[in-house]
């Protein structure tokens, strides 16, 4: 099982030409994902050669997603475009109708996310949106859509979201010797597609994951509304922690959605949010490694 | 009734819990500006797009305001133009009868602090009685990941009060992002927040063009309050607030105009002129880490630690934030370090990296050559470092490191294994200093 992504992704990648695609799609193939195609407009027709990574990683460019998912038979695509051409590659990867876009590139005008979200809504929400700005998603052991190493550790019972990217990777380390099911990391932007909600939904569903840990950061409500999910909905044991309790009012810490505003999206009111519905907040990331420890070894 | 309308204060509380009004990209390649925007910056987005607004001219000199007055002719309003709320209370906003009054009431309020914001700049503009106040704004509604507009005939006031003492005053109203704004939403606005036909045709107009204003400047927040009607029954804008999503910076150059340097933090401006994202904040432990999540949280366990080791002479704080993202360039490293040295606050500093993509390998590299070029530079470094690697070839990462300190002076830099004891460290070593 596992969520979002499993051993039978077929994933392209958008923008594979590019640095940035280039060197994660090398980076993926290592990790055994099967990327199986990459999109190009201008450089459709185009061979890659990856078999350095992954001995059958004859790529071809395609000049649309549509055509590469009729040609390969993807499910998923990951898109590296550059923020100004980010826009117009989700549009085109929702009308092709890809089951999943990990979008990875960051500084994207909240504008072109909200309109390119609206579109993917208008759409029937048939693709689910990972992003943007966000690592992406892996299920160690059977596929990596996006920039998570897939060396820190690999498959166990322990699901994992988080709107950081570096923290995700802490987590995984803190946590190596148990493993995880999924890590989802959703991002740090104001406007993002699958949200923590979501993504505590598929881990309640999934048969293969035991417990759940939950990483947030200041800004938005979006942890808030994540407790009283897990409080209505989730059975499944959650751990949380909340990045940003020394963030000064009005400064935006590294992330867009990243600012406290007055009294709202104060990491206090997060926490206390998540405790009142049950979930476990570690005040460091190391300690709430250690509460989620605590709970695996009574599983 | 001449009224000198005191600024409404800025957007609240409870509005901010959908709204984000200054947002950021992570910026380490580029530069990033502060994207709120003054009342006259406000206003000239304004007239480009057609809003309504006063005849007024911004300046920085008593004369210069008498002669926007004479210009102007008649009454005038002498504004404070400062990103904060508050202005008309703390003496910021007079009405002048004269160029003359208007010069002198423009020295009193040049160089006046308005909550920690020095006033360098006047905005003199025509005054107007007023018959009615509203209020209108279009922000960005991140609960609900779409736009929102919001109206009430009931402007002028605390607009936070008016929704938590009459909300039902307040119309709340979805924007579809690509939908948008037509005559026909905008008319449901304007009937929702209650307009009366004396006005509803202006005010349908005026939503249109502030929704121009929103979405072709890559607005995250337009606000007007009050909105007013003139006693010859004309609808204008009395104030603006914008703010300005400066991830659209690419297709507005022309927004980098409103970047206020001098307002800017030295050290934080400094660090933007590196590509450095930066925060300055109070504290004696200088922090570097990569990517923004694992930097906040760092901030945090350093203040922790800070709170167990306090002995009453209060607790050691985390001194800036600083994201040095993936790359981790010793150049990088060189400037992240030359910036957190040269802040008299910090007493020790806390390198603390986790190698996903980035090896560690290339970090502790890159803390060596930074040491090699900030000697070259004339800085030496003699403020202690504690540094903390994992992830991506740690163990390569620690033993160059290792090599290093054993030749640099004694404790000037140590490696501990974890993230809460390398914060516990580094809180020591500024507590001892």
């Amino acid at each position: 099982m596992a969520i979002f992504l499993d051993e039978n992704s077929r994933i392209i990648v958008q923008g594979i030409t590019g640095a940035e695609g280039t060197k994660h799609t090398q980076r993926m193939l290592k990790a055994g994902a099967k990327i199986v195609g990459g999109v190009n407009a201008r450089k459709a027709g185009q061979e890659l050669d990856f078999t350095e990574f992954s001995p059958d990683a004859v790529l071809t460019v395609f000049g649309t997603v549509a055509e590469a998912m009729d040609k390969t038979g993807a499910n998923v695509s990951v898109a590296f475009v550059p923020p100004k051409f980010t826009k117009d590659a989700v549009v085109e990867a929702v009308d092709a109708g890809v089951g999943l876009l990990v979008v990875i590139t960051e500084g994207i005008p909240v504008h072109d996310t909200a309109e390119f979200w609206a579109y993917a809504q208008s759409k029937g929400n048939k693709t689910r949106v990972v992003g943007p700005n966000c690592p992406g998603v892996i299920s160690p052991g059977k596929s990596n859509a996006g920039i998570i190493p897939a060396d820190i550790t690999g498959a166990g019972p322990i699901g994992l979201v988080s709107k950081s990217g570096t923290l995700t990777y802490q987590m995984m380390y803190e946590l190596r010797d148990i493993g995880f099911s999924t890590a989802v990391g959703i991002g740090g932007d104001p406007v993002i597609g699958t949200t923590h909600i979501d993504t505590l939904e598929a881990f309640e569903a999934d048969p293969e994951t035991k417990a759940i840990v939950m990483i947030g950061e200041i800004g938005g409500d979006a942890e808030e509304r994540a407790a009283a999910y897990i409080k209505e909905h989730v059975t499944k044991p959650v751990v949380g922690y909340v990045a940003g309790f020394t963030a000064p009012e009005g400064k935006t810490m590294g992330h867009a959605g990243a600012i406290v505003s007055g009294s709202s999206g104060t990491a206090q009111a997060k926490k206390e949010a998540l405790e009142a519905a049950g979930v476990a907040v570690g005040k460091t990331p190391s300690e709430t490694a250690r509460l989620m420890r605590e709970i695996y070894e009574k599983l | 009734m001449l009224q000198v309308k005191a600024p409404a204060s800025t957007l609240s509380v409870w509005l901010r819990a959908s709204a984000d009004r200054l947002p950021s990209n992570r910026g380490r390649h580029k530069g990033w500006i502060r994207v709120d925007l003054m009342e006259y910056q406000a206003k000239e987005l304004f007239a480009k797009h057609e809003v309504p607004v006063l005849p007024g001219s911004v300046v920085e000199t008593a004369d210069d305001a008498r002669a926007a007055a004479a210009e102007i002719g008649g009454q005038v309003v002498v504004k404070a133009q400062v990103k904060t709320g508050g202005r008309g209370k703390a003496g910021g906003v007079k009405l002048a009868e004269t160029p003359d009054e208007a010069a002198e009431k423009a020295g009193a309020i040049l160089g006046m602090d308005i909550k920690g914001h020095t006033v360098h700049r006047v905005l003199v503009t025509q005054a107007s009685d007023i018959d009615a106040e509203y209020y209108v704004s279009y922000l960005l509604d991140r609960a609900n990941r779409t736009f929102l507009a919001m109206a009430s005939v009931e402007g002028g006031m605390e607009i936070e009060q008016l929704a938590v003492e009459r909300p039902e005053a307040l119309a709340r109203i979805p924007v579809d992002a690509i939908a948008g704004v037509d005559a026909a939403k905008a008319a449901e606005i304007a009937d929702a927040a209650g307009f009366g036909p004396d006005v509803r045709d202006q005010v349908i107009a005026i939503l249109q063009q502030l929704w121009t204003v929103f979405t072709s400047e890559d607005a995250t927040l337009v606000e007007v309050n009050p909105l007013v009607k003139t006693p010859d029954g004309k609808v204008v804008a009395l104030d603006g607030k914008v703010s300005l999503d400066e991830n659209a910076e690419f297709r507005h150059e022309e927004h980098a105009q409103f970047e206020d340097k001098a307002a800017a933090d030295p050290l934080e401006a400094r660090a933007k002129e590196k590509n450095l994202n930066y925060v300055k904040l109070s504290g004696e432990v200088g922090i570097i880490g990569n990517g923004a999540g694992l930097v906040m949280s760092t901030l945090d366990v350093v203040a922790y630690a800070g709170l167990e080791l306090d002995q009453g002479s209060g607790p050691i704080r985390p001194a800036n934030f600083l994201d040095i993202g993936g790359g981790a360039s010793a150049e990088v490293m060189a400037n992240g370090l030359e910036i957190i040295l040269s802040d008299p606050e910090v007493k020790s500093v806390f390198v603390n990296v986790f190698g996903g993509i980035t090896a560690c390998d290339a970090v502790a590299n890159g803390i060596v050559h930074a040491f090699d070029l900030l000697e070259s530079r004339g800085d030496e470094v003699t403020k202690p470092l504690v540094v903390r690697l994992d992830g991506n070839n740690a163990v390569e990462g620690r033993r160059i490191l290792s090599e290093f300190a054993a030749k640099a002076p004694e404790g000037l830099i140590e490696q501990v294994d974890t993230m809460d004891g390398a914060a516990r460290r580094a809180a020591e070593l500024a507590a001892a200093k």
